[in-house]
């Protein structure tokens, strides 16, 4: 045991017959099964940890758990380098690899520890005044700033561990398995409740493994032993350890994060890293006992300083002596504990200094007794040391001559602070109590008890329910935040180590009239580390009450917020990373598209093929050839993302017609129409083809994009607007696959594909039937144009659809049947002049977008009335109109300001904007849709489409909008 | 995150709910008599109550079906639920 100088020869709940090889900052050094890196640190006597946050100073292991706010780390290398992780719950590992944070090059020589100096220019606020000075002083100082302050360095690489979110559910969720815990889950199982009981240690027991207390005569860890061993062992009851309960949300949905993995060197890769549970209880108890609360003293941030109960700890749990001089300074009896225990260890204590007048209490006279001076009324003034402590100076707080004691340890206590953060979180009250100086949980919210240390109830008799603790009585707390420097001098008194915000920085918030908590909070930065001010903030808060000659009450605390503890993003996120960040929507030919060369673009969740490539080919150009085989010949589309919803019942067209701008009831059996619809205020909002099957039954399609806030308005109108509508809608979107069949020779293909006639006259344009395609029932044939040319939709079954598209191919070859993608589809849609997301972009009325005479006048439907107003009908507003470039051969770029004059003074009238660019495969040159105030009034006016960003202004000529074929003859023939 | 009481489905979990807006706006009932005025009122008026709201949610993820919600916006309490076109117990 050499290499473990500080290890004690007995106890603690370690392995000594097991080595463990870890190191830090590159040095190797041995621990134990049981250890953490803190524990393991110290046993090798290593105090010094990291530097601060601001000020670079030296800091060591403060605390033995969560509330640690100095010896935060980075563990790991590589893909699993992980920042502020703290090494006071850090298990050790054999291999665990850990490192300094705050630090270059190295912990002993720091080069901004010169920054300590400068600490001036560091006060409380500093950001905010940094960024209210002129703003080129801030660029001055940002790049100093930020590569002085900093917490670690996180992987950039990926993070190759695998999480997982559970839920469960529960009559009784216990957090917390320390006494109180394990009593409250015992007396809930043994009733026969379903009990999930969430430990954030490794271990059950809490604070009975930190110190050496007996149950009913026998070790207390005996009595904690048998509790949980016999939950365990019970049916409905969940125990999880490494559990760390870290929000209390609405409804008593707690979530906690389940550390699976963190532990083990070599990770199984059948089990997750971690695990983040929603946990929905009908009944929370909130068993989460207390932090010890430091006080602030002049330099009371050295290496060595520790908070008192941390120190029995190391020696309890850990079988580490963390000091082998002490000096005790506390203000309650408890903290005696640690003094009894390090003198048992076989450490000196040189001197208890209590800031109480007369102590008298059970504990501190067996301290008394021991031979160690209690000096009453009595504070640290302060230290000496800078890598680690090595003098207290103490004065009587009422003033007198100052003492000096040599030691390696100072052990502080301030007393106890309820954990009241998910309480808190819950909606319940907290309340100060003067006499135990603690705030403790009241009123609560939601369906939720408090007990044990987290009710400020710190015996075991409190805890514990048929067994008995060997609880002593102690004498009355003093609540105490800080002590004054001697006269003459100004050692920093830390109130927030993480954050490095001292008593003197509440206090010029003070000064500057940041006197709520709430802005004292966020103007000194106190409490905003991820140990969440655990050991600051009441402090903080004291010392502004001081300040304000307020009680503690009357300036109340900060809302508490989660996450209790930090939780990773990787726990957040869960397996909800990379494909499967969200779901991917694939067309029933989606594995065709992908192994024909097609480049995908994403529609909503959906992939869509784009264009599909051949050599030396780029969007446009495979774009144009697509085009090309469809104007020529026959092409086909995939067009199975468009909505498709089955309306069915009596009511069905009367629906329709309150749907839809233009009239539904006269549309005969076996027909289709196009049919716009508006939003409540008059807005267009969605456009498609719906067809009438039968009497009572159509179907409808909507775009991509609107596919589902369409059905969920069609079921909102039915269920709360008008029930009397015998009608039902459902979404089939995902039960057809759905295929575009254009071109010229595309009748010639279909005819030999289905069992219908489908002559101009049998079939005209817009009819719609349900037929048999290519051997496949249940299909429907639908004469519907998007391209402008004869044309054909056919909707097959989903898992036909690749036998429809094969058989499309195949029947078509002799044709010089061609497929294309989306690229080339939307140049058809521009070509001819119809409207789509680019224009029905929620500010556009049927009028701008030319569609107003499809309004029926015979009627009411959504949105009629709004859209009559003044403002919606004003002939200025800007309407779709076509553009060429001038020069007959330069883009246009979409989102390009419409102006008469590019280069004139700012601010230039904007006439409107471009919406739509394409490539006419037709006109040979490049055209657009646009926006224009005025609309068709304007055509054969030439303008600029201006696009600043790049400084560019192309000519353009005002058209029509319907470049090719306006009459629309090819598609009817 | 709350826990709505869908009347056909029974407690679910608000992820399977999307939120659908003031409860307490009624589509007019003969949109050819309303007036301006009462467009305006229904299309853009909208209170925001500190305490008791009525409000739509759609069981999206569900049953599909729209509800009618009693809620407290500063508690998050779900007082009671009911069918889109039904009546709230007061
Ligand atoms: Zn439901």
């Amino acid at each position: 045991m050499t290499g473990q100088p500080w290890r004690l020869e007995n106890g603690g709940h370690i392995d000594r017959s097991c080595s463990l090889s870890f190191a830090f900052d590159g040095k190797i050094m041995e621990g134990h099964p049981g250890d953490t890196l803190a524990s393991a640190l110290l046993a090798n006597g290593t105090h010094l940890v990291g530097r601060s946050f601001k000020y670079h100073r030296p800091r060591g292991i403060f605390s033995a758990g969560v509330e640690e706010p100095n010896a935060l780390v980075e563990l790991r290398t590589g893909n699993r380098q992980e920042p502020n992780s703290l090494a006071t719950t850090t298990e050790l590992f054999d291999g665990l690899e850990a490192s300094s944070q705050n630090r270059w090059p190295n912990l002993r020589f720091d080069f901004s520890q010169a920054n300590g100096a400068l600490s001036r220019f560091l006060p409380a606020g500093f950001y905010y005044k940094t960024f209210m000075w002129p703003a080129n002083l801030w660029l001055t100082y940002e790049h100093f700033i930020r590569k002085a302050a900093g917490m670690g360095i996180a992987s950039r690489e990926s993070d190759p561990d695998r999480y997982e979110s559970r839920s469960a559910h529960c009559d009784v969720l216990v957090v917390g398995g320390g006494p109180a815990g394990l009593t409250a889950a015992m007396t809930a199982a043994e009733i026969g409740e379903r009990v999930i009981v969430l430990e954030q240690a490794p271990h059950f027991g809490g604070w009975l493994r930190r110190e050496k207390r007996t149950i009913d005569g026998s070790p207390a860890m005996d009595w904690v032993d048998a509790v949980s061993t016999r939950l365990s062992a019970m049916a409905d009851v969940r125990v999880l350890t490494r559990t760390s309960a870290f929000g209390y949300y609405d409804h008593n949905m707690i979530t906690a994060v389940e550390r699976v993995q963190d532990h083990v060197p070599k990770s199984d890769p059948f089990l997750p890293r971690q695990r983040l549970w929603s946990i929905r209880a009908k009944r929370v108890v909130l068993a989460t006992g207390a932090v010890e609360q430091p006080i602030a003293f002049p330099e009371n941030d050295r290496p060595g300083v520790m908070l008192a109960g941390a120190a029995r700890t190391y020696i309890n749990e850990y079988g580490v002596l963390p000091g082998r001089m002490a000096v005790l300074q506390t203000n309650n009896d408890n903290a005696y504990r640690s003094a009894i225990d390090l003198l048992d260890a076989g450490a000196r204590v040189t001197a208890v200094l209590d800031v109480r007048d007369h102590v008298d209490g059970h504990l501190p006279n067996q301290v008394r007794d021991r031979g160690v001076p209690i000096l009453q009324g009595y504070g640290v003034v302060e230290t000496k040391g800078y890598f680690a402590i090595r003098q207290v100076l103490a004065r009587p707080l009422v003033g007198g001559p100052v003492r000096r004691y040599d030691c390696d340890l100072l052990c502080v206590s301030g007393g106890w602070a309820p954990q009241v953060h998910l309480h808190s979180q819950s909606g319940g009250k907290v309340v100060f109590d003067a006499e135990k100086g603690c705030f403790l949980p009241s009123e609560a919210r939601q369906n939720c008890v408090s007990i044990g240390s987290a009710a400020g109830l710190f015996t075991l008799k409190d805890c514990l329910k048929g067994a008995n603790g060997d609880d002593v009585p102690e004498q009355a707390i003093k609540p105490t935040w800080s002590l004054p420097n001697a006269p003459g001098r100004h050692g920093k008194r830390f109130v927030d180590f993480q954050d490095d915000v001292t008593a003197e920085d509440v206090a010029l918030a003070h000064r500057e009239g940041y006197v709520s908590v709430e802005h004292l909070k966020r103007y000194t930065t106190l409490g905003m580390g991820t140990d969440q001010g655990k050991t600051s903030n009441v402090i903080g808060l004291a010392i502004m009450a001081k300040l304000k000659g307020q009680n503690i009450p009357a300036v109340g605390t900060t809302k508490f917020r989660p996450p209790y503890t930090a939780v990773s993003m990787g726990a957040m996120a869960g397996r909800a990373v990379g494909h499967h960040f969200q779901p991917l929507r694939r067309s029933p030919m989606d594995n065709w598209h992908h192994d024909n060369g097609c480049k995908w673009v994403d529609a909503g969740l959906w992939r869509r093929p784009h264009f599909y490539t051949r050599p030396g080919e780029d969007v446009n150009s495979a774009a144009l050839r697509e085009g090309r085989t469809v104007r020529a010949g026959v092409g086909i589309v995939d067009v199975s993302t468009l909505g498709k919803i089955d309306i069915q019942g009596p009511d069905a067209a009367e629906l329709l017609n309150r749907i839809y701008v233009n009239g539904w009831k006269k549309l005969a059996v076996g027909k289709a129409r196009y049919g716009v619809m508006l939003r409540e205020d008059g807005m267009a909002y969605d456009d498609g083809t719906t067809s009438r099957l039968s009497e009572n039954h159509f179907i409808m399609t909507t775009t991509t994009a609107n596919a589902g806030p369409v059905l969920a308005k069609l079921e909102y109108y039915l269920q709360a607007v008008w029930p009397e509508l015998r009608v039902q809608v459902a979404c089939v979107t995902d039960q057809y696959a759905a295929i575009a069949v254009a071109g010229p020779k595309s009748r010639d293909v279909m005819q030999r594909l289905i069992d219908l006639d489908i002559s101009n006259d049998a079939f005209p344009f817009m009819a719609a039937a349900p037929c048999c395609f290519a051997g496949i029932a249940g299909a429907r044939l639908f004469r519907i144009s998007f391209s402008g040319e004869l044309a054909y939709e056919i909707n097959v079954p989903a898992d036909y659809g690749q036998a429809a598209w094969n058989a499309l191919l195949e029947t078509g070859r002799e044709d010089g049947v061609g497929v294309y993608g989306i690229e080339a589809m939307s140049a058809f849609r521009i070509e001819k002049g119809h409207v789509a997301g680019p224009e029905i972009n929620g500010q556009t009325t049927i009028g701008d977008l030319g569609l107003g005479g499809l309004q029926s006048e015979q009627k009411h439907n959504i949105g009629k009335s709004l859209a009559i107003r003044e403002g919606l009908i004003d002939p200025a507003r800007p309407a779709v109109v076509g553009l060429v470039p001038v020069d007959g051969k330069t883009w246009i770029k979409a989102g390009a300001q419409l102006v008469e004059n590019p280069d004139a003074p700012p601010p230039v009238a904007m006439l409107g904007h471009v919406t739509s660019i394409a490539y006419s495969g037709e006109l040979n040159h490049p055209i657009a849709l646009a926006l224009l105030s005025g609309g068709k009034e304007r055509a054969g006016e030439e303008l600029y489409a201006a696009f600043p960003l790049r400084n560019e202004a192309v000519r353009v000529r005002v058209v029509s909008p319907h470049f090719v074929d306006p009459d629309g003859e090819r598609m009817r023939v | 995150m709350l826990l709505i009481k869908c009347p056909w489905c029974g407690e679910r979990d608000m992820v399977e709910f999307t939120h659908g807006g003031d409860a307490t706006k009624v589509y007019p009932k003969d949109p050819n008599a309303t007036t301006s005025e009462e467009w305006h009122d229904f299309i853009y008026l909208r209170e925001n109550p500190c305490g008791e709201h009525v409000e739509y949610w759609h069981h999206v993820a569900g049953c599909r079906q729209w509800l009618k919600v009693r809620r407290d916006t500063t508690t998050h309490d779900i007082l009671t639920t009911a069918p889109a076109d039904g009546d709230l117990d007061t």
